[in-house]
């Protein structure tokens, strides 16, 4: 592979990408996926990067699933994601960033159909001012929260505890980055390196030491896609998108998976345990799964975070190989420990669901 | 009083109106910014239909050049041009200043850089290549892989950069299939072992002895022909590429493992031609090529009174129908000037 052919592309696609003052919206489901990513994401803004954030408590769904699920109407989606602005508007800031791949996705394809076709714009403003008597300005700078922790990769990189290299061999940890369906498919202009090679997650990885692995099915959805997994009947279809990945990437023995999208992370964790159980088959190196992480939680761990604090004992493919390799420290016994006060047992009752 | 005219362009279509002109007892000035003459005949190895050596046809061109009423200008590109009410001044990138009764403009086509249909991975993927890279190895005689080793798998792929919104390039380059049956055919020879497959949207077999080509192609060398549009190439950790692409006919997709993926580059206006365009204000169409003034009776006649077209400058056309435009292009100045005279 010839990385001055990739360069010559990621030249291509560069956008703008404001440095402060950000409007954040999380996600629907990451919360409930991996809860300690949004929080790293918050500390390492505020506390390393000291930048202004904002969020709302009165910041709802996108309605990204609905909409790609074909159960919300596009009008309907438009005017909740135009309420969103006018939060913003209120807030009195102008940098969106959000935190979910898909209203990333669906925030550019609003604002690019209002551009061509202004009417339907008014329409939406008509229909807000009408529901809830709320006005809007639209967003000066989208970027979606991977673009800004890319924009300050070298900045986290100066303040690194660990790097991504294998402390036992001094090798660059071997990872491959999985980028959101909805971040540069549908508008590559939009993401950082754009569509067929994008930068955003590959720029971290070699700013804090990795080495990036392209694999043929490089570009395959994770297996959520919605419908696939939404509609109970496709969940097999699911899998075999995941599983299509995980064959075409163990060649070249990744130590890790990076992700910047909500479910993509979810789904290459989970159904590396769901095909271990049905078909025996790991892939990852000595009997372990390849371990996935979101972008929050490296940028976390290479900034020295602790990883049950990160969230990590919520993956149920096993992190641990990874945190070893890398050199971070810590205790098994504490990986489920929630706190003295929490009604909740150190060790889960189903236990060995990860490998 | 002898007339002049400066042929901007030393590629087929500039070097056979040249010659024309020269025939016809008129002085000529003809501007290449390439060294040498010829144009895209020099990285080609053999030529559709008949594959006959590509170096025949560029002997009868070279011979043009030599013609001594033609004056060569190499390594010149043109930098200002002027039309006034008898004649056209033009000045070169080497400072000099010319006046000519007449201008044909002949600046011929680029390939589609590959490159930017980056789901290819041309320039990224050692064994992507381009229909021009496999000439140059064909001239060589050695099709390799990056490794050295013969390939035994080779795909084809047309219509790269042609009927393609995504790219801007809504026309056909009307070449790229016939190109790929002549390589496909080229392979065959050269490594008897191998399997080739062309991947094609219609097969665009319109010339003379096109289609037999085709079905040579299929009968005789057993390439196979698969309907449908790569969708994306990938590498394994081995170095093959593995495309993925819909067999429209059978209605299902498919992935193979290739051991070299050659992409059939389109035509586009040059790089040249735009920049004439933009300093002579000649017109071009939605296609970016110039655009002549009438598309049936006047294919040579531009916007501007004494420039003329010839060649691939106007549409992607075969070296047989490139020397027919440049004649007529000739034809058409002979013309021009006549009716200037009285």
């Amino acid at each position: 592979m010839n990385i001055e052919g990739k360069k010559a592309i990621w030249k291509d696609y560069q956008k703008e990408i404001a440095d402060d003052r950000f409007f954040y919206v999380r996600s629907c489901v990451r919360q409930n996926f991996f809860p300690g990513s949004e929080t790293a994401f918050l500390k390492i803004m505020r506390d390393e990067l000291k930048k202004d954030v904002y969020e709302h408590p009165c910041h709802t769904s996108c309605t990204g699933i609905g909409y790609h699920s074909d159960i919300v109407p596009v009008e309907t989606t438009m005017t909740v994601v135009a309420r969103q602005f006018a939060i913003m508007t209120e807030a009195g800031y102008e940098n969106l960033m959000p935190s979910c791949i898909t209203s990333f996705g669906l925030y550019t394809e609003i604002l690019d159909t209002w551009h061509h076709f202004p009417e339907v714009e008014d329409k939406i403003r008509k229909q807000l001012k009408k529901a809830t008597g709320r006005e809007f300005i639209k967003p000066k700078n989208l970027a979606h929260a991977s673009d800004v922790i890319y924009k300050f990769r070298k900045e986290i990189s100066a303040k690194a505890k660990f790097r991504l290299i294998n402390k036992n061999t001094g090798e660059p940890l071997k990872v491959v980055d999985h980028i959101g369906c909805h971040y540069a498919k549908m508008f590559p202009s939009k993401g950082v390196g754009g569509a067929e090679y994008p930068y955003v997650l590959s720029g971290m990885i070699e700013e804090w030491g990795g080495q990036v692995i392209d694999y043929p099915e490089r570009r395959h959805c994770c297996g959520f896609g919605f419908r696939q997994y939404l509609v109970q009947a496709n969940r097999g279809f699911s899998v075999a998108c995941s599983r299509e990945k995980f064959e075409s990437m163990q060649p070249f023995k990744p130590d890790m998976i990076i992700t910047n999208c909500p479910g993509c992370p979810m789904f290459l964790d989970r159904w590396q345990y769901v095909i271990n159980e049905l078909e025996g088959k790991r892939y990852g190196q000595n009997g372990d799964g390849i371990p996935v992480f979101t972008y929050e939680e490296v940028a976390g761990l290479v900034l020295g975070y602790h990883p049950w604090e990160l969230g990590l004992q919520m993956h149920q493919t096993n992190c641990e190989p990874v945190l070893d390799k890398m050199g971070i420290e810590y205790s098994p016994d504490d990986k489920y420990d929630l706190g003295a006060d929490t009604k909740y047992s150190k060790i889960p009752k189903l236990i060995n669901v990860g490998f | 009083m002898s007339k002049h005219v400066i042929v901007i362009g030393g590629g087929v279509a500039g070097l056979e109106a040249a010659g024309r002109l020269s025939k016809a007892g008129i002085g000529v000035s003809l501007i290449e910014k390439e060294s040498k003459t010829g144009g895209h005949l020099n990285n080609w190895y053999k030529l559709f239909p008949d594959r006959r050596d590509s170096v025949e046809v560029k002997e009868y061109l070279d011979g043009i050049s030599l013609i001594e009423g033609i004056k060569l200008l190499a390594d010149t590109t043109v930098e200002k041009f002027t039309r006034n009410r008898n004649h056209i001044s033009v000045t070169t990138s080497s400072g000099q200043e010319m006046d000519a009764d007449a201008v044909i403009v002949a600046t011929g086509f680029d390939l589609f850089k590959s490159a930017r249909k980056e789901e290819y991975g041309y320039g990224i993927y050692e064994n992507v290549i381009t229909s021009s890279d496999l000439e140059e190895m064909f001239r060589n005689g050695k099709i390799k892989l990056s490794t050295g080793a013969s390939p035994r798998t080779i795909g084809i792929v047309h219509c790269v950069g042609s009927r393609d919104e995504k790219v801007g390039n809504l026309y056909c380059s009307k070449l790229c299939c016939v190109t790929a049956v002549k390589q496909a055919i080229e392979i065959r020879e050269h490594l008897p072992e191998s399997k080739v497959f062309c991947f094609y949207m219609d097969m665009r077999m319109g010339g003379a002895h096109y289609e037999e080509l085709y079905r040579e192609a299929q009968e005789s060398y057993g390439v196979s022909f698969i309907r449908g549009k790569v969708s994306e190439a990938g590498e394994t950790i081995d170095h093959k590429i593995v495309i993925k692409v819909e067999d429209t006919l059978a209605g299902r997709p498919l992935k193979m493992e290739l051991d070299m993926l050659v992409l059939m580059a389109g035509m586009e206006m040059s790089e040249g031609g735009r920049k004439i365009a933009a300093i002579t204000g000649l017109e071009t169409g939605d296609n970016r090529f110039f655009a002549a003034t009438d598309n049936h009776y006047g294919s040579n006649r531009s916007n501007i009174k004494g420039v003329f077209y010839a060649g691939t400058c106007t549409a992607p056309m075969n070296i047989t129908e490139t020397i027919s435009h440049a004649r007529s292009a000739v034809s058409e100045v002979m013309d021009y000037l006549k009716e200037a005279n009285k």
